[in-house]
């Protein structure tokens, strides 16, 4: 199996007098894997999204995408394999029209027109965005752009996928819509997949889960496993999911026993029926 | 908020006008605008306004939206009437109030050049209510597409013009919910003297400015994660295409052309 996302020894910080964001910051991410990186504010966290993809360039160490390099000479067309979705849906809509801007990055990569057609209407239809091809992005909901932005980047057919905090901007209507497009695309797609965020509700749908606290990776586990020191996540200021609260608590006061803690209701409430099963 | 915007204001339609290529739209108006300047007598300003009057039917649009559309420049037009009639004096005295004297040449002079305000107004609020301005810029662009052979950045103004189209409702609706936050924190932005109301606009445009600035940046970061490094190798979705009905048009503009320059003395 490939490497899709290696840092080797990276040091990171925005400016000489501020402090490393990432200290010898090592990682790596193989083809395929769907990670989540969690962490507070200032963790770091964001900074390794934008560092994969040379938007930013680190003081020291190495960056590999796909076992190549990360630099100047070949950032543009290493990242022609990096599909980028940001935070605010709203300002990374670039076209006046959602076919426009489906179309804004494969212009940016040559593509002719007719290829561009067919892969505009395949990409919206994949995020269930087909019928709304010739809409202006002010009449469209928080979620509806970020599927666009979504389409967006999976129509350059990219290789690995980053969510940098794609639904913290979102309503809870618009935050399911985007992670159940996710989940369809993991589905359909091989794709390396990097979602950033602070919402233990998204890691649900992912393989392994880092978290970073003080740009260093304070564990590296699976969904299943993480919360298994949840003291831990909760002294470096991550607050759990309401369930997963609720199962400590019935663990602790009433004698459950829990062998995964349940990120949503219908998991916890198959975790207490079974449990009652069991006596 | 969005009701005093209405000069440029798209109609979306199917009238022969609007199925027209907008760089056909782009070079009759820009010539026309031009042309109103060589009208010498009142057969040609006849057959101008003629010209114009048509366009407007061929539009289907109602006569009084059009009007409507033109309202901040009936002012104007009206001032520079007045203006002419009291300070041209030629041909005989008309009328005479209190140390005022209207001549003839006066009120012909006020009429020809309200006239040729009026068309202009009229022929250019024409090409904006029936082309989208996603159309105008891509006319433009095409238009001025051989510039680019003397470093005129041609692609980069228009994707600026149309970045800044398409940030105007994200923007008007910022600049509404901080006029209302601004209000809740005791601004007041309604009543007061012209002045106070002038200085009540900063705490307005601050955080406006502040805000379209940062936006701006993440855009810029968006477009470099998407690829954007210029018009260079770039292909280009939206494709603008000359259709028989434009070299129709074209035909018939170059004839009236030619009746209106046989038309002068």
């Amino acid at each position: 199996m490939m490497t899709a996302i290696e840092f080797r020894d990276v040091y990171f910080r925005y400016n000489e007098d501020a402090p490393w964001v990432l200290k010898k910051f090592n990682l790596k991410i193989e083809e395929n894997e769907t990670v989540a990186i969690i962490g507070h504010n200032g963790s770091g966290k964001s900074t390794i999204a934008k560092l994969a993809n040379g938007l930013l360039v680190p003081q020291a160490g190495d960056i590999l995408i796909n076992g190549r390099k990360l630099t100047a000479s070949n950032v543009w067309e290493i990242r022609q394999n990096i599909g980028m979705v940001f935070q605010n849906p709203e300002n990374q809509f670039v076209g006046t029209t959602v076919r426009d801007d489906v179309a804004f990055g494969l212009e940016n990569r040559g593509i002719p027109r007719k290829e561009m057609i067919k892969r505009i209407h395949t990409s919206l239809t994949q995020v269930g965005m087909e019928n709304y091809q010739d809409h202006e992005p002010h009449n469209l909901s928080g979620g509806q752009k970020q599927r666009v932005a979504i389409a967006s980047v999976m129509a350059t057919y990219p290789e690995i996928l980053l969510l940098d905090e794609a639904t913290s901007m979102l309503d809870p209507r618009g935050r399911k819509e985007i992670l159940s497009t996710i989940h369809d695309l993991k589905e359909e797609l091989e794709i390396t997949m990097v979602m950033i965020t602070h919402d233990l509700h998204e890691i649900i749908l992912t393989d392994r889960v880092i978290v970073m606290n003080q740009g260093q990776i304070y564990k590296d586990t699976t969904v299943d496993h993480l919360f298994n020191d949840y003291q831990g996540l909760q002294s470096i200021g991550l607050s759990l999911p309401l369930t997963v609260e609720l199962a400590i608590e019935l663990e602790r006061q009433y004698d459950y026993q829990f062998t995964t803690y349940p990120l949503d209701n219908e998991e916890f409430l198959k975790a207490l029926w079974t449990s009652n099963l069991k006596e | 908020m969005k009701s005093f915007m209405i000069i440029g204001q798209y109609v979306p339609g199917n009238s022969l006008i609007h199925r027209l290529d907008p760089r056909t739209k782009l070079i009759v108006i820009f010539t026309f605008v031009i042309i109103v300047f060589f009208a010498n007598n009142s057969w040609s300003y006849g057959w101008l306004t003629l010209f114009a009057l048509i366009l407007v039917l061929l539009t289907r649009l109602r006569i009084g939206y059009i009007l409507k559309g033109i309202t901040p420049v009936w002012f104007l037009i009206f001032f520079t009437f007045i203006l002419h009639l009291i300070i041209t004096k030629e041909g005989s005295v008309l009328i005479e109030i209190v140390g005022f004297t209207i001549h003839e040449g006066g009120v012909l002079q006020g009429l020809t050049i309200s006239l040729r305000f009026f068309l202009l107004v009229l022929v250019t609020s024409l090409l904006t209510l029936t082309t989208s301005p996603m159309e105008i810029t891509d006319a433009i662009e095409e238009l001025l597409g051989p510039l680019k052979k003397i470093k005129v950045p041609v692609h980069e103004l228009a994707l600026m013009m149309s970045i800044s189209l398409r940030f105007i409702p994200t923007l008007l609706d910022e600049t509404e919910k901080i006029s209302k936050a601004q209000a809740s924190r005791g601004v007041d932005l309604r009543t007061g003297s012209i002045k106070d109301r002038i200085y009540a606009i900063v705490p307005l445009l601050v955080p406006l400015f502040i805000s379209a600035f940062k936006r701006a940046e993440e855009l810029a970061m968006a477009m470099e994660a998407r690829g954007y490094r210029g018009s260079e190798g770039r292909t280009k979705l939206r494709q603008l295409q000359f259709k028989s009905l434009d070299f129709i048009a074209m035909i018939i503009y170059v004839l009236i052309i030619i009746i209106f320059f046989s038309l002068r003395n």
